[in-house]
């Protein structure tokens, strides 16, 4: 791709705009339409398409598949986390209205927090599936 | 126990315990500590499982409301006597086949996907418990997924290179059953507006004509039984125990299909209503030829099979026919004697799956022509697999004679003698299986050139004889599993959820 300058150009100026767009989603998603899931995919796209353009290198150098792994896993425990800080605080299981002093306040802080574990684990699935799969011929060759 | 009263949220740990105990398994890298912290947490379960059963006998069902959201609007999980029993089976022979899985799994699996794979071994389990606990009929299909996506994944690391074809076919056979399941779900909610199992009892006994709820039973009974390899929707299940990891072997013989049988009762009895299912649909009288075509036909090509695992596949094809003929019974004595079996046989196949792991840990290989003189050089793990096979069978003073004595009756009660036979005659069927399997192993001599083979290490061994003792324990004392097995019948019987 080192000679598809329009290509190159665009996809540096994009890249920023899509992973804006994902935090967007992510942190608006309790007001307008979004949420977690949305806002990994997106931004698992931003990384892809630099991927794509740049190679898988570079884009292994920006996130290794290391961090992506755990990131993965962490995004499972935020989740469970705050589930179980419901237990903790008196509440049930996944009940959000106990973590603030005021149960809206404690159903907004839940679903967030939720919603960002959804997030993390979401994007990092994303890259490292598109990992898996663009590294799987060079495995291949050793 | 009421330290912060945690007692009250068991049912939400049950499940949460083994979900949240996967990703940290998988952080930890080093396989033995992932293994050591996956035995601690099945051992949780475990305790869970068996505290929220003796809770359930003593005060009654339990219900939990996640997020304190009441149903029905909310997820509910629910434990009464039957789904405590599932809870039960699934989490001890979790945790023994963990045990058992250590040895077993650095002999066959490379070292750098163990933490992989007992990340994934606990979201399996994640998803049986998630499955047999909710009350949410939406849950189930979340759960279902959860736990077939990971058994696909376990299933694929085996040893062999055919391991990737059976996880492969077993996903598409897998997927194309959940999507029937949560279509039929999506019926019933388009129907009722509810997706609570005993809201739905209510409101689908009110329209019982509509061509909707024809069609949702169609997708539900055809989905589970895809996903409890009933006959003839079992062709994923011999590649699949053939080849997968011996312990996963284990473990999903074990478990898998006894949930999915679960669910289908759970279904049929609670959700659908004993009275619609079978006096409206005569759901048992599609259900009975399958089931007697399960046994002769499961048995027969088992007799044909010269691959042990594959051999222990198609009986367990079998098996599940029993399963499904104490099911068309609809009467005490039949139900009684699917959930025994369903315990019992979770029991036998587990000791099975355990010694021809042990087998396959010595000799390399799962060909019946390979255990020529292993009655002497392993006599501890060929006495265990000899005895489990009795159980099969259904020898007096092991859990298979009880389970097949509770069917039998059931038959007789029901005025039915050709069934009677037909389960005597699967039997005779295993008696042949079985003694082709037990000749070789002890009455043909090997020849003087085959390498020397050694008894099985006893991190093997122990597992696989207290499953062994357990089929004799049980087949004694039949007061746990017979006694719980007939109150949760009599619950299914008596319509409440």
């Amino acid at each position: 791709m080192e000679h598809h300058h329009i290509l190159r150009t665009i996809t540096k100026l994009l890249i920023p705009i899509i992973l804006l767009f994902a935090l967007y989603v992510q942190f608006h998603g309790d007001f307008g339409p979004g949420g977690g899931f949305q806002a990994g995919v997106i931004f698992g796209s931003g990384i892809i398409l630099y991927g794509i353009v740049f190679g898988l290198d570079k884009a292994m150098a920006v996130i290794p598949p290391s961090v992506l792994r755990v990131l993965a896993a962490l995004g499972v425990l935020l989740y469970g986390g705050v589930g179980l800080t419901g237990i903790f605080l008196g509440g049930q299981f996944l009940d959000y209205s106990v973590l603030a002093a005021e149960p809206t306040k404690g159903q907004h802080l839940g679903i967030l927090l939720i919603e960002l574990g959804v997030g993390t684990t979401v994007a990092a699935i994303m890259i490292l599936l598109f990992f898996a799969f663009a590294g799987f011929n060079r495995e291949e060759r050793g | 126990m009421t330290l912060l009263g945690i007692d009250n949220h068991l049912p939400a740990l049950q499940v949460v315990i083994p979900l949240m105990g996967a990703p940290l398994c998988f952080l930890l890298r080093r396989p033995v500590l992932a293994w050591g912290f996956s035995v601690a947490i099945s051992s949780a379960t475990l305790i869970i499982a068996f505290l929220l059963l003796q809770t359930t006998l003593q005060t009654g069902p339990l219900s939990y409301a996640l997020g304190g959201w009441a149903a029905p609007w909310g997820i509910e999980y629910r434990v009464d006597t039957l789904n405590g029993y599932i809870l039960l089976l699934v989490t001890a022979i979790s945790t023994l086949s963990l045990l058992y899985a250590r040895t077993s799994f650095e002999h066959e699996i490379n070292s750098a996907q163990l933490p992989l794979l007992y990340a994934g071994w606990l979201l399996c389990l994640t998803g049986f418990l998630g499955m047999t606990i909710t009350g949410d009929a939406f849950n189930v299909f979340v759960f279902l997924e959860i736990s077939s996506l990971s058994s696909y994944l376990l299933i694929s690391l085996g040893p062999d290179r055919r391991s990737l074809t059976a996880a492969f076919r077993y996903l598409v056979i897998g997927t194309i059953g959940a999507t029937f399941i949560l279509i039929a779900i999506g019926l019933f909610y388009s129907m009722t507006g509810t997706l609570n199992m005993a809201d739905l009892a209510i409101l689908l006994s009110k329209n019982t004509e509509s061509r909707t709820f024809h069609a949702a039973i169609g997708f539900l009974l055809i989905g589970l039984a895809i996903k409890a390899a009933i006959f003839p929707l079992h062709l994923w299940l011999p590649n699949a125990y053939t080849w997968a990891p011996s312990a996963v072997s284990v473990f999903l013989a074990a478990t898998a299909t006894k949930v999915a049988i679960y669910l289908l009762l759970r279904f049929l009895f609670t959700v659908i209503g004993a009275e619609h299912s079978f006096n409206l649909f005569t759901l048992n009288q599609a259900l009975l030829p399958l089931g007697v075509l399960a046994v002769l036909i499961g048995s027969v090509v088992a007799i044909y099979q010269d691959n042990i695992k594959k051999l222990l596949a198609y009986s367990s094809v079998a098996q599940i026919g029993y399963m499904v003929l104490g099911i068309t019974l609809v009467s005490l004595s039949g139900l009684t004697a699917t959930l025994l079996h369903l315990f019992n046989h979770a029991l036998m196949k587990g000791a099975l799956f355990m010694a021809v792991g042990a087998i396959f840990y010595r000799t390399g290989s799962l060909r019946i022509a390979d255990l020529t003189g292993l009655g002497r050089t392993m006599p501890l793990t060929m006495a265990a697999f000899l005895i489990s096979g009795l159980s099969l069978i259904g020898l007096p003073l092991t859990v298979g004679f009880v389970s097949k004595w509770y069917l039998v009756v059931g038959a007789v009660e029901a005025n039915q003698m050709w069934l009677a036979i037909i389960i005597l005659l699967g039997s005779l069927l295993a008696i042949i299986y079985f003694w082709k399997v037990i000749e070789i192993a002890y009455f043909h001599h090997k020849s003087s050139e085959a390498p020397v083979v050694n008894e099985a290490p006893l991190s093997l061994l122990i597992p696989t004889w207290i499953l062994v003792g357990a089929n004799i324990y049980f087949g004694i004392d039949t007061r746990l599993t017979a006694g719980v097995a007939e109150k949760a019948a009599l619950l299914l019987l008596g319509g409440t959820p």
